[in-house]
């Protein structure tokens, strides 16, 4: 049942709700910009980018201490109930999956500096579009609370299958390089280790959007979604 | 449930199967035998006047407790007086449908009016004690459908009293008037007497408005107490209070019953508009 | 629940105005309190002077002797003469006024709980409480004609039974009055409580509203006996009067105030004296009796 639109009789209560939404949208605005930072850094061996990226995800984690603290304050003062609550619920949730990203983001940042540190090989167009796709999600899914909008929920939970696909080719082909040429190894581990770090930021952004599917719909997506992420089982020969 | 992510293809459990049964008072509990079962109620409070009830069916579940939520006028209280027919006391009032119980029409003109209410007992909204003693109270009522020995009453008044959680606050008193109790005292005195007559549905109009949050707590803790041998159905205004105590609830609204579900479900995730409306405090 | 109800400016009071509005009520307030004082002083001294004048007129003979004699006539001034009493007037004022509550008070409980419990509403029911305070207010020399017509003429003779039917009636509206008053006051949901237990109506009514409006009934019998204890207008066409003490309740019998009544207007000044004492007594009687009244309600509360 979509969330109603009639005014809630208590305005300032209306406007604690609304600041909510406004929080989170500003943490997930951040969190993109970290993501899209941190793989610009890493395809343009920008260190200074790198490191300011590291340095700001202190403010992401002081974010989601404060998104926590008022939702507790909602919680214990307002007593929220049915659609109310569960945004409230879900706000808390989606800014544990925010700080989450962010880490990672930061993580591959710092790996990023290794990185701009090794020989250049291969091409990083993997790493661009699977961030874009990465952002993407992560946006929809923002949106998806912020607008109340179900359906775009619903297509960011279904929409990871590419992500996971452009991943699994990176891991391939990273292996690839790595029996290729031993030298290689460092740096390929470090870009194997950032390729992961954005497929979880793509399975975090599609648990955002199950979250506000809950927030807005009220009942949970199936456990199941659409995956082909094989690079857990993923053998490559070496040469012979 | 918490991974699934991580092992594709191995089929994940039913939801509730990580923790077990978390909700015991929801959940499959709601398919048991009902105690009352309403049909197509009407009422009018005069022949040929609106209708305060319009056409209300639903279930009171045995040994569980039935919320009834909604604004002031919603029909909610005329539903409990129409149970155990309060109303016919006042002449011009009707209601037309079926109230089952036990397989017979409570609303048929031949039921014995004074052995249902031995059946459906009634707590009201302020404290109603009778001008007499503590003890007094308690068997006026069962006097009124047994004849027990001395021994017999002094027994089922300290059972009623001891099962209303207050035997301990009157037991050295019981021949003092009952008017000097507390108002929470005095409520839990009354829901004694109700519980005296032994009977097998219990309902609850208001019991706490007038009552202050501790002496509340005290009854909606006897009223989870209560469930396991009685079927209870409580009107309130507060919804906290449905929340607290219900298996489930039922919302009403101008007469109709708009929505009942299982407590859980209606206080997150209600079905109808109106109700999350009304819930989340949206009221237009 | 819109934007009208914040967006409306705040404008602060006019404190100038609302002061000198604050002067005015204060003396018109000053001035109704001064009239209310004046006239409470003005019934107060017609009340204590009947009171004082009574008792300084009626205590000089309030004696055991007034209180244990029959009537006597007049000494002539003879101080060795014996002097008259009043116990055939006391004693047939008591038998007649108990008897008119006994005959009075079970037809009005009745009467007034039907009024409150079965007749809510009812046409017949408000015709009943109309005819019921019509009554309450008809002269009592009406009640004492209308006895005399069906007891005292048919029969041939005044009789006690026919005083005490007269008073009984004056007993009747005053009662029903005051049951369905202290009835109504019990509140419903105590009615809806008893009944929600099972039990029949005429078991809610005698087992807990009477018992809830108990002292309130008392009070009303007390005050019906109080005002039929002076009545004169009914027992002068019903039982007449007496002179020597009567248990015969089928002959005339005495009464205070018929006593009263016949004494003073005798002329001799030791009976007028008598007079005064009984008047004396029977104010003192009814004063206890509204003060036994007043407790009751006081206890209640």
């Amino acid at each position: 049942m979509p969330s109603s639109e009639t005014p809630h009789t208590v305005r300032s209560y209306a406007e604690e709700l609304r600041r909510l939404r406004d929080m989170i949208a500003r943490m997930g605005g951040l969190a993109e910009r970290q993501v899209a930072d941190s793989t610009q850094a890493l395809v343009r061996r920008d260190t200074e980018l790198a490191a300011e990226v590291v340095t700001r995800d202190g403010a992401l984690d002081q974010m989601e201490r404060e998104i926590e603290q008022f939702c507790v304050r909602l919680l214990a003062l307002r007593q929220p109930m049915a659609a109310d609550l569960r945004l409230i619920v879900a706000c808390m949730k989606i800014s544990q999956d925010l700080e989450r990203i962010g880490d990672y983001a930061r993580n591959a940042a710092k790996r990023a500096i290794v990185v701009s540190s090794q020989p250049l090989f291969g091409s990083m167009n993997g790493f661009s579009r699977l961030a874009v796709l990465v952002q993407e999600n992560l946006k929809g899914a923002i949106d998806a609370l912020v607008e109340k909008d179900p359906a775009r929920a619903d297509d960011v939970w279904a929409a990871d299958e590419p992500v996971d696909d452009i991943y699994n080719g990176i891991f391939r082909e990273l292996l690839t390089f790595m029996m290729e040429d031993p030298r290689h190894i460092t740096a390929a581990t470090h870009l194997l280790f950032v390729a992961k770090n954005l497929e979880r930021i793509g399975d975090h952004a599609t648990n955002i959007a199950e979250r506000v599917h809950f927030a807005i719909i009220g009942e949970n997506l199936p456990d199941e979604r659409p995956k082909s992420d094989g690079a857990s089982y993923a053998v490559i020969r070496a040469p012979e | 449930m918490f991974s699934t992510q991580t092992n594709p293809g191995h089929a994940s459990p039913a939801p509730s199967g990580s923790f077990g049964r978390l909700e015991a008072r929801s959940g499959a509990a709601l398919n048991a035998d009902s105690a009352i079962a309403v049909r197509n109620l009407d009422f009018v409070y005069a022949a040929g006047g609106p209708k305060a009830l319009k056409g209300v069916n639903f279930d009171l579940p045995a040994r569980q407790v039935t919320g009834m939520i909604g604004p002031s006028g919603c029909g909610k209280s005329t539903l409990l007086r129409v149970l155990n027919r309060m109303y016919s006391l006042y002449p011009g009032q009707i209601a037309t449908g079926e109230v089952m119980m036990d397989g017979k029409n409570l609303l048929d003109a031949d039921t014995d009016i004074n052995e249902l209410r031995a059946r459906i007992g009634m707590v009201f909204q302020k404290p109603t004690p009778f001008p007499m003693t503590i003890y007094e109270n308690i068997a006026f009522g069962v006097r009124l459908h047994e004849k027990l020995s001395k021994r017999g009453m002094d027994e089922r008044v300290e059972w009623a009293l001891t099962r209303a959680a207050i035997w301990g606050e009157v037991k050295d008193r019981l021949q003092t008037n009952a008017m000097g109790l507390s108002g929470g005292q005095q409520q839990r005195l009354c829901i004694a007497r109700t519980i005296a007559v032994k009977p097998d549905v219990i309902l609850f109009d208001e019991p706490t408005s007038a009552l202050d949050p501790i002496s509340t707590l005290k009854i909606e803790e006897l009223i989870d107490e209560l469930k396991r041998d009685f079927t209870i159905a409580i009107v309130t205004h507060n919804m906290q209070q449905a929340a607290r105590c219900a298996d489930q609830v039922a919302f009403f609204y101008l007469g109709e019953l708009i929505e009942i579900a299982p407590a859980a479900q209606l206080f997150t995730n209600p079905r109808q508009a109106k109700t999350q409306e009304y819930i989340t405090g949206r009221f237009g | 629940m819109s934007a009208t109800t914040a967006s409306r400016a705040f404008q602060p009071k006019d404190v100038a105005a609302s002061r000198a509005l604050g002067r005015r009520r204060r003396l018109v307030d000053q001035l109704v309190r001064v009239f209310c004082i004046i006239a409470t002083i003005i019934g107060l001294f017609f009340l204590s002077s009947i009171m004082v004048t009574l008792v300084w007129r009626g205590i000089a003979t309030l004696d055991w002797v007034t209180l244990s004699r029959e009537f006597q006539p007049t000494a002539y001034g003879d101080p060795d003469a014996p002097r008259g009493g009043l116990l055939h007037a006391i004693l047939g004022t008591l038998v007649q006024s108990g008897m008119g509550i006994v005959i009075g008070t079970p037809i009005g409980i009745l009467v007034g709980t039907y009024l409150s419990e079965y007749a809510r509403g009812s046409r017949f029911g408000d015709a009943v409480r109309f005819v019921s305070d019509v009554l309450l207010s008809a002269p009592s020399v009406l009640v004492g004609l209308f006895v005399y017509q069906i007891l005292v003429q048919p029969v041939g003779g005044f009789s006690g039974i026919a005083g005490a039917v007269a008073l009984s009636i004056l007993v009747i509206p005053v009662v029903v009055r005051t049951t369905e008053d202290m009835l109504q006051l019990i509140p419903n949901t105590l009615r809806e409580a008893v009944v929600a237990l099972g039990a029949p109506k005429w078991k809610m009514v005698t087992l807990v509203c009477y018992r809830a409006a108990l002292s309130g009934m008392v009070t009303g019998v007390l005050l019906a006996f109080a005002r039929i204890a002076g009545e004169t207008a009914p027992l002068l066409l019903t039982s007449f009067g007496n002179n020597v003490i009567s248990w015969n309740l089928f002959g005339a019998m005495g009464s205070l105030p018929i006593s009263i009544y016949q004494q003073a207007n005798s002329g001799f000044p030791d009976l007028i004296q008598v007079a005064w004492t009984g008047a004396l007594l029977i104010t003192l009687g009814v004063l206890a009796i509204n003060i036994a009244a007043r407790i009751l309600v006081a206890r209640r509360k």
